[in-house]
């Protein structure tokens, strides 16, 4: 019964006064929260932008990456295209096995090196996020591991993660780093992920990898994440391994794109 | 899968009751499914025989049922599970309360917990993924939901979905562990592709009941399942996605959790291509799982929720 109750966000997202109190929390989160309903269900506007948002995540499934764009992004330097064994989108998604293995023309195209680690642009689940962040996170590790060999990039569609290890075995790379779009979610479909494994080889287990996830705008940022994957590599170099074995103990500030969470 | 390759085949082999066998032993898969819906099979009698079923023979009987079949005996089985609170009690509908957040942050996360609470969400657990899968941020992040759940008196469990080995470490360290998580498979190859062993699941069970944090039971381990986490590994072993899932079942049981759940349809959509095989799939996990006497949910996505971040298989 006192003041402060009608000041708390309700249920329904309205609160006696008729004015929408959960906008000063909405800057925290881009989850869906404090959503207004028709009865038992939501609002139309707000089911219309939720069907928007489903439709984004299934575009970003299945439109192609642009791989003259990411040339362009690359602004000369060289890099090598591979395709994975799925020959197109829809078998791509029938076919994990596939998509983990480099069709014969690929295989045959990699060049040989005495490189410490390949960097891979896969398209994965979502094109838009390897082609927003993929050519980014790759010059901002080029600027930390300047004293690393590092193989040119190798840009590959059709891919899942573990193509990186058949990749990074022909080549002759002693580590991979696999940026891939992740699959799309309902309030971000431009997220992309990194795996990295040590030593890889073609058919080792996916607990020896460390990952990064939620690389995009309003998530972890390109320069966050790239301390952090020099970290991890780094430490990978020294403990000669990746995976459940190597425990992300980046320094914080090094870990977290957001300083608000500190505060 | 042979018992002297696999550790799952052995947990199945070696715990199966004959005894509770017994009296389904003479039947085929087809008498199966018409004794399960029968009247004789009551909720006092599929507890009883639940011991006595091995996954495989829960996934055959599925098979030769309609939906329909799947809902009609799963409604008859009760599996109850407590820790602070008691879940699987007739006509009582429990959810997870997921306030994710891309980086983690905590006013991000009390947001979307609020929200949650507001509709009634998080009596099964408040549980977060985290963006960052580090010991000091799973330290950081179960301390704010225990402060959270102390100062407000829920009755409810918190947990961070880490991976076990990094639980225990969190445990070691002191951290408010209510409930221990990890992904469980159906064969040891699958588990091994997650980083774990049963003699993991093991320890980390026995190290969260010694804290003995639960007021009115002690069942501490959560587990997330799906059909195609196997497959996703390459270590089905040549066996039909479902029926590996059943045998993913049969680890969780041995270590009496508080909550199973079938991410069903989150792992892609190469394993589970559309609505129609998500909604089948949901049901067979259900079905499944409840038989062999585990209390299982399913996920659904609803839009408060921020995508799941992934954790535990990789695409």
């Amino acid at each position: 019964m006192s003041a402060d109750i009608t000041k708390l966000p309700s249920a329904n997202g309205q609160s006696v006064t008729g004015k929408d109190d959960w906008q000063p929390l909405r800057q925290y989160t881009r989850a869906r929260i404090g959503l207004a309903r028709s009865g038992n269900t939501l609002k139309t506007p707000d089911v219309l932008e939720f069907q928007a948002a489903h439709a984004q995540a299934r575009d970003a499934v299945h439109t192609p990456l642009d791989v003259a764009c990411m040339e362009q992004a690359m602004a000369g330097a060289p890099f090598l295209r591979v395709n994975s064994r799925a020959p197109d989108r829809s078998t791509y998604l029938r076919r994990p096995d596939f998509g983990r293995r480099l069709s014969e023309e690929s295989r045959a195209a990699l060049p040989k090196g005495a490189w410490d680690v390949v960097f891979v642009a896969a398209d994965g689940l979502s094109s838009t996020a390897t082609q927003q962040g993929a050519v980014p996170l790759f010059e901002a590790m080029r600027e930390r591991l300047t004293d690393w060999q590092i193989a040119p990039l190798v840009v590959a569609t059709q891919a899942r993660v573990a193509l990186g290890d058949e990749i990074a075995q022909t080549m002759g790379a002693g580590m991979v780093v696999v940026m891939i779009g992740e699959r799309p979610g309902l309030s971000v479909a431009d997220s992309m992920g990194v795996y990295l494994t040590y030593a890889p080889y073609v058919g080792c287990a996916d607990s020896s990898r460390n990952c990064l996830s939620n690389i995009h705008p309003h998530g972890l940022s390109v320069q966050a994440a790239a301390d952090k994957l020099a970290w991890l590599m780094r430490e990978a170099r020294h403990l000669k391994l990746t995976g459940v074995g190597l425990k992300d103990a980046a320094p914080e500030s090094a870990a977290i794109g957001n300083v608000d969470r500190l505060s | 899968m042979p018992y002297e390759e696999d550790d799952v085949t052995r947990l199945i082999m070696d715990t199966h009751d004959k005894a509770a066998f017994a009296r389904l032993a003479h039947m085929t898969v087809g008498q199966f499914r018409d004794w399960l819906l029968s009247h004789e099979a009551d909720t006092a009698t599929l507890s009883a025989v639940a011991p006595g079923i091995t996954p495989e023979m829960a996934a055959a009987v599925s098979k030769v049922m309609r939906n329909q079949d799947l809902m009609a005996v799963a409604r008859k089985i009760r599996v109850v599970t407590k820790f602070r609170n008691t879940i699987g009690l007739e006509g009582c509908l429990t959810s997870r309360l997921q306030p994710n957040h891309p980086t983690d942050d905590l006013k991000g996360i009390a947001a979307s917990t609020l929200d949650g609470l507001l509709c009634g969400i998080g009596d099964a657990v408040i549980g977060i993924n985290p963006a960052t899968d580090s010991v000091a941020n799973g330290l950081a992040l179960l301390d704010m939901l225990d402060h959270a759940r102390q100062q407000y008196d829920i009755p409810t469990q918190t947990c961070v979905l880490t991976h076990v080995t990094n639980t225990i470490e969190i445990m070691n360290r002191g951290g408010a562990v209510d409930l221990v998580f990890q992904s469980i498979a159906g064969t040891q190859k699958a588990n091994e592709g997650f980083g774990v062993t049963l003699p993991i699941l093991q320890e980390a069970y026995e190290a969260a009941l010694s804290l003995k944090r639960g007021t009115v039971g002690q069942n501490v381990m959560y587990f997330e399942t799906g059909q195609g986490a196997a497959l996703s590994a390459d270590a089905h072993h040549g066996l039909d996605q479902q029926t590996v899932e059943a045998r993913a079942y049969a680890v969780a049981r041995a270590y009496n959790p508080l909550l199973v759940n079938t991410v069903v349809g989150f792992i892609g959509p190469e394993y589970l291509y559309d609505g129609k095989q998500i909604i089948r799939a949901g049901l067979e996990d259900h079905f499944c799982a409840k038989l062999l006497g585990v209390p299982m949910g399913c996920d659904a996505a609803t839009p408060t929720m921020p995508k799941p971040i992934r954790t535990t298989w990789t695409p």
